[in-house]
């Protein structure tokens, strides 16, 4: 079962190793981990997806509450969130095949950001499904390099309460 | 004089009530031992980085203060690590001090420079490296307090010698920010009578207690508890001395080196109430077996530690002597005849024992004279191995904060720089380490502490000429391949001690045993007295690893 996990800490030094060696240590699987600034500039929001049986997602949970720098944790799951993935694919692309890839990319509102003889830059955002797709119907273009983000997630108005605006 | 950060240090130390502190000295803090150098604090000079931060363990489990340690940077902090994480596996409250390189130098691989904080961050319960004087203050406080209280732990404050130097440009701000540490200490009400209602309700009801009974004080509140709900009452290695061992409710110690009857009480019971305990794998055994017809009761301060190893069905998180306070008006006696008569059946038919009147000297015995032998406010130090587990078996504990020894690590050369560490944190008592040949020769420098500071400690070596419990695992299951665990080359103990200055005993007859221990508690001063004990003696009744509780060896009349 995979979750997205939020944990608001403290804009420290030391901090983020320590959460990675959390993890490392208690051999915890996650599949990506975010930090970034949030509005107030003495906190951090790390945002982490991990997998795991409810018994490990609970040990999750509390190891990171445990924290000193640790201020708040949420897991996301059941929630109503926003979530977003950004992902930067190369692809290789003659002259020939640039118009069939990048209206497969805006169909998943996704842009070109670098184009040269040979290959293609395509910037997708979204939730982790979306990119996934977009990603399956690259892969037969060949796909050069590719480096993501990881998720960020948020939820969504007043408590979840939010509609989509969008997707 | 305007102060430095040393100062500001020294001055902090005192306020958080700071009476000695076990260190050594180093290039780094140097201008630290310079401000504790008028006083008042009491500084310590141990012989190695090790024996400070054990002995700053030892004086925090014997008085339920903070310990303090202060080394230097590098090797010296370094030094520290095996002390702190033995304090930080048994929750004791310490505050590590480290000097540290210049700030500018951090990361160029300077003299004597190591990443501490991030060598200790898996092993403290926090831990600082201090880049400005304004916030020295400050992190003490904070140090402090998060070392005391909820879950208590080891913090470590790494302080470069430039911090320790500069004066501040005004006065500093000492007051503790942490918002993100808010220990959960009442206990929640509903889960509370939640649990009254069944311990109410059970028929085979075990107390299973560790160390957080003793580090949050609630000895009294689980005799009570104990007391009027007739429940029997089995301790963890780090709760021994939380409940008087002669309690006709006391079941002794579970697990792999635990009582029969503990572990049997355990595996047929109803419902466990664990109080302060983690579910260690020395205590469950095989996990699917642990208790298996047994509702289960955690009251921790940690919520972690609850359903981490054994799922829970009712998890109480707070502070043990709170809980337990509110949760005796809600508990009703029950008469549970059957129940009790069965565990009476279990201690009758499966006492604790040894071959007695061997001609050879028993460590159970010479334990058993030893308890015989010392007066009431008796603090006991182990060292780790068959010792240590002779000691949990043998051992009569009378009063909380009367035992130290390092249960969650294992750490070998623990005992006599904590019993010293004891006895600086309360002179009026006897303190005895119970020793290997092996585990005190990894601290035994530390008799120099003794000696110079006036810590007439007792240590009674049970000398077996082994590395004694991975003998005992080659013999049982390793077709006796001693393997590295003879210990050849032993020095002469007696001399040993003599060259620091102490008194050395050896006693090879069983008869000598009561004499010599008497003589060594009556001299007023550092003894070790090296027992030459049956070198092939086995600590039984055993689980084997892996194994059920209820599935000993050995040791069964």
């Amino acid at each position: 079962m995979k979750h997205i996990i939020s944990a608001v800490v403290e804009n420290k030094a030391g901090v983020l190793a320590h959460i990675a060696g959390l993890f490392s240590a208690r051999s915890y699987n996650i599949e990506s981990l975010t930090v970034g600034a949030t509005e107030n500039p003495a906190l951090s929001r790390m945002t982490i997806v991990a997998a795991g049986d409810e018994a490990i997602l609970e040990q999750i949970r509390k190891q990171l509450a445990k924290v000193i720098d640790v201020l708040k944790v949420v897991d996301y799951a059941g929630k109503r969130v926003v979530e977003r993935d950004l992902a930067l694919i190369k692809v290789s692309a003659p002259p020939a095949k640039r118009h069939e890839i990048a209206t497969l990319v805006e169909l998943f509102r996704g842009r070109v950001v670098d184009i040269s003889a040979s290959s293609l830059t395509i910037e997708v955002s979204g939730p982790e499904e979306k990119i996934e797709a977009c990603i399956d119907l690259l892969r037969p273009c060949g796909i050069k390099e590719m480096v993501r983000t990881g998720v960020v997630a948020m939820l969504r108005g007043e408590g979840g309460a939010g509609k989509s605006a969008e997707d | 004089m305007e102060k430095n950060g040393a100062h500001i240090l020294v001055e902090t130390l005192l306020e958080e009530g700071v009476e000695v502190l076990f260190g050594y000295p180093g290039g780094a803090v140097i201008p630290i031992f310079d401000a504790l150098y008028e006083g008042p604090i009491k500084v310590m000079l141990t012989r190695h980085e090790q024996g400070a931060a054990h002995a700053a363990d030892g004086y925090a489990r014997a008085t339920g203060k903070v310990g303090v340690c202060l080394a230097t940077s590098g090797p010296g902090a370094l030094n520290l690590t095996t002390g702190i994480a033995t304090a930080n596996m048994d929750s004791i409250p310490m505050v590590a001090i480290t000097g540290q390189v210049k700030t500018h130098l951090i990361g160029n691989d300077a003299f004597q420079e190591a990443d501490v904080t991030g060598v200790t961050r898996p092993i403290t319960k926090h831990n600082y490296l201090v880049k400005d004087v304004h916030d020295l203050g400050r992190i003490i406080r904070e140090a402090f307090h998060i070392a005391r209280t909820g879950r208590p732990g080891p913090v470590l404050i790494d302080i470069p010698v430039d911090v320790t130097t500069a004066k501040p440009s005004g006065p500093v701000d000492k007051t503790p920010r942490l918002p993100g540490y808010k220990p959960h200490i009442e206990g929640n009400p509903r889960q509370i009578k939640l649990a009254a209602q069944q311990i109410n309700a059970s028929q085979r009801p075990v107390l299973y207690v560790g160390g957080g009974v003793i580090s949050s004080g609630a000895s009294a509140e689980l005799l009570q508890l104990a007391e009027k709900a007739r429940i029997h009452v089995t301790t963890t290695l780090m709760g021994l001395g939380s409940f008087p061992s002669a309690h006709a409710l006391n079941l002794g110690m579970l697990g792999m080196h635990g009582t029969p009857t503990a572990n049997y009480a355990v595996t047929e019971s109803d419902l466990i109430i664990a109080v302060g305990a983690r579910f260690d794998d020395r205590i469950t055994g095989r996990i699917d077996a642990f208790a298996p017809n047994a509702k289960v009761i955690h009251i921790d301060v940690d919520p972690s530690s609850i359903s981490k190893n054994i799922p829970v069905h009712i998890p109480v998180v707070g502070d043990a002597k709170i809980i337990l306070s509110k949760l005796i008006p809600h508990i009703t006696p029950v008469d549970r005849e059957a129940w009790a008569a069965r565990i009476a059946e279990w201690k009758r038919r499966h006492p604790l024992n040894y071959k007695r009147d061997t001609g050879k000297i028993k460590p159970q015995f010479v334990l058993e004279q030893l308890c015989a032998a010392v007066p009431e406010d008796t603090i006991f130090a182990t060292e780790v191995g068959q010792n240590q587990m002779w000691a949990c078996q043998w051992l009569q504990f009378k009063r909380p904060r009367s035992w130290l020894s390092s249960g969650g690590l294992g750490t070998m050369g623990y005992g006599l720089p904590a019993a010293i560490g004891a006895k600086a944190g309360r002179p009026g008592a006897m303190v005895v380490d119970i020793a290997g040949d092996g585990s005190i020769q990894m601290n035994i420098q530390e008799l120099a502490t003794a000696k110079v500071y006036n810590l007439p400690v007792k240590v009674m070596i049970l000398d077996n000429g082994y590395l004694g419990m991975v003998r005992q695992w080659q013999e049982l299951f390793y077709n006796r391949r001693y393997s590295s665990t003879r210990l050849n080359g032993n020095p002469d103990f007696v001399k040993l001690a003599e060259a620091y200055g102490a008194k050395g005993m050896r006693v090879s007859d069983p008869g000598q045993v009561r004499p010599a221990i008497e003589e060594a508690l009556k001299t007023d001063d550092t003894v070790m007295i090296d027992f030459l004990i049956d070198p092939e003696e086995n600590v039984y009744p055993m689980v084997p690893a892996g194994e059920a509780i209820n599935r000993m060896i050995g040791g069964m009349a």
